[in-house]
């Protein structure tokens, strides 16, 4: 029954989250604090990430098309799909929910073993809200620019890549990463982008929150952090496609 | 003034508070004092509603505070002021920003009137001219001090206060206690502290519970704990060889 009263004690986490908040100026600037720390300070390992694995869709694609019947800006056609549909918004979330997921469970983790969040309380605030909320919100607003970003650069690294290889020439790429677009992708991607940033946030901070004891209990809150963020990325990415694909 | 009912609290099979009443006076240091591990800490978390009571009432001038709704709580917790054993100031924050903390979140001051109640609070624990320090840049008795500082921010009527005295040295805690009691006399708060600091106990204590096995053992004040009323609080009061040397100093004296 374990599983059962961790979910109850989330969603109960979670209404006290989404509560009236006490001062919205106050809130405010704690979502533009949050968005600068979950969401600029990622910029850097997004563009390096998505760069080289950019280039590496395309080497591969390029690469492994022996068929003479696949036309070559398929190489193109390759890398946007495989970035739009996956990596810059599961993959990339995934990533994220290593650095920022463990970032927040710690962080909250330790205001809660040195007594932070008992003073909270004891002033009359909704620690879990003032706490969480920001996060939640900041991440909702800032990961699809990440994502939008992550997508561009991707494919810029492929175009690169590919080029430089010689694996296609520069009008064959574009030529490929504009064949048969289909604009509601991007609304199946930023739709994961945005569930998956709740996910991460919110997961994580419940595992902060309810840390009991010292530094070890802060470490393992850490990584179920990022081990139930990347569990349930994976599951509501399979629910999400179906949804998207099957209609 | 507070008052406990008959509180009583378990933890698993253990039953840590047991059956306590006590009244706390406004303008006065009331003491909660007992060994290690008897139930104090659990007292005073229980009258801030940390932890709820399993029975018994936590009265706030007359308030049921365990029965009330939770927006007749947070009402309440706005009047309370609290020194954690640790300090429990808030890392990322200067020490300005952990003082005007409970003034951003309730008050609609403008800045300079934050700024000055942030001067005149950091100021009254001699803390002035500290605002842009980081919590890991003070030391063990400077982040009491600013702690306490933060806990008198929004004015608050009720002031709790777990161990101010431990980890510092004699000297310090002396300040401390001189603090406390200088600010509860000053804004005639209701102030309650958790100590086994016996040097606290006779300079500062009003009005005292001493705690034994979870229960209210003995009532009193600084004046009186140190005749031999009972056993138990006889063993707590002279456990150190200085206080063993009060007690013959008092019976040669007498």
């Amino acid at each position: 029954m374990k599983p059962l009263y961790y979910i109850g004690q989330y969603f109960m986490l979670m209404r006290l989250v989404f509560k009236k908040p006490q001062k919205y100026r106050v809130y405010l600037r704690q979502i533009i604090f949050e968005i600068d720390n979950i969401g600029i300070s990622s910029l850097p390992i997004v563009a390096i990430i998505s760069v080289f694995m950019g280039g590496i869709i395309t080497i591969q694609a390029a690469f492994g098309f022996e068929s003479p019947w696949v036309p070559i800006y398929a190489v193109g056609f390759t890398a946007r799909e495989s970035v739009v549909l996956e990596f810059s918004s599961t993959i990339l979330c995934l990533i994220l929910a290593g650095k920022v997921g463990s970032n927040i469970a710690s962080e909250i983790g330790a205001m809660r073993i040195t007594e932070q969040i008992d003073a909270l309380e004891i002033m009359g605030i909704n620690s879990a809200s003032y706490l969480i909320f920001p996060k939640v919100a900041a991440a909702v607003l800032i990961f699809p620019f990440l994502t939008a970003i992550s997508m561009f650069l991707g494919i810029y690294g492929g175009y690169v890549m590919g080029v430089s290889a010689e694996a296609c020439t520069p009008y064959q790429y574009i030529y490929g990463i504009q064949y048969s677009f289909q604009p509601w992708k991007l609304y199946y991607a930023f739709t994961k982008t945005i569930v998956f940033a709740v996910i991460i946030t919110s997961v994580s901070s419940y595992c902060g929150y309810y840390t009991k004891g010292g530094a070890l209990e802060v470490g393992r809150s850490s990584t179920n952090a990022v081990v139930y963020s990347s569990i349930l990325i994976l599951l509501f990415a399979v629910i999400i496609t179906n949804l998207f694909f099957n209609h | 003034m507070i008052e406990i009912k008959n509180i009583n609290k378990t933890f698993g099979d253990r039953h840590v508070v047991q059956n306590v009443s006590f009244q706390f006076h406004q303008g006065k240091t009331n003491l909660i004092i007992g060994e290690s591990g008897c139930g104090k800490t659990t007292i005073l978390k229980l009258m801030v509603g940390l932890h709820p009571v399993d029975s018994g009432s936590v009265f706030y001038e007359g308030q049921d505070f365990p029965k009330l709704d939770e927006k007749g709580q947070q009402e309440i917790r706005k009047k309370i002021g609290m020194l954690f054993q640790g300090g429990a100031l808030f890392d990322s924050q200067t020490l300005e920003e952990n003082v005007r903390f409970p003034l951003d979140m309730f008050t609609d001051f403008s800045k300079e009137e934050k700024l000055e109640r942030v001067n005149f609070c950091l100021q009254k624990v001699k803390l002035d001219g500290k605002n842009k320090l980081y919590p890991a840049e003070l030391s063990g008795g400077m982040k009491k001090r600013a702690s306490l500082a933060r806990a008198i921010a929004n004015s608050p009527k009720y002031l709790f206060c777990d161990e101010p005295n431990s980890g510092l040295d004699p000297k310090t805690s002396l300040i401390i206690d001189e603090l406390i009691q200088n600010l509860t006399i000053e804004f005639n708060m209701t102030t309650i502290i958790v100590t086994h600091d016996m040097n606290s106990v006779v300079g500062i204590g009003d009005n005292i519970m001493f705690v034994h096995k979870g229960q209210n053992w003995w009532t009193g004040d600084k004046t009186q704990i140190l005749n031999k009323s009972n056993q138990e609080l006889f063993d707590f009061v002279f456990a150190s060889e200085f206080m063993k040397k009060v007690y013959k100093g008092l019976h040669q004296a007498q």
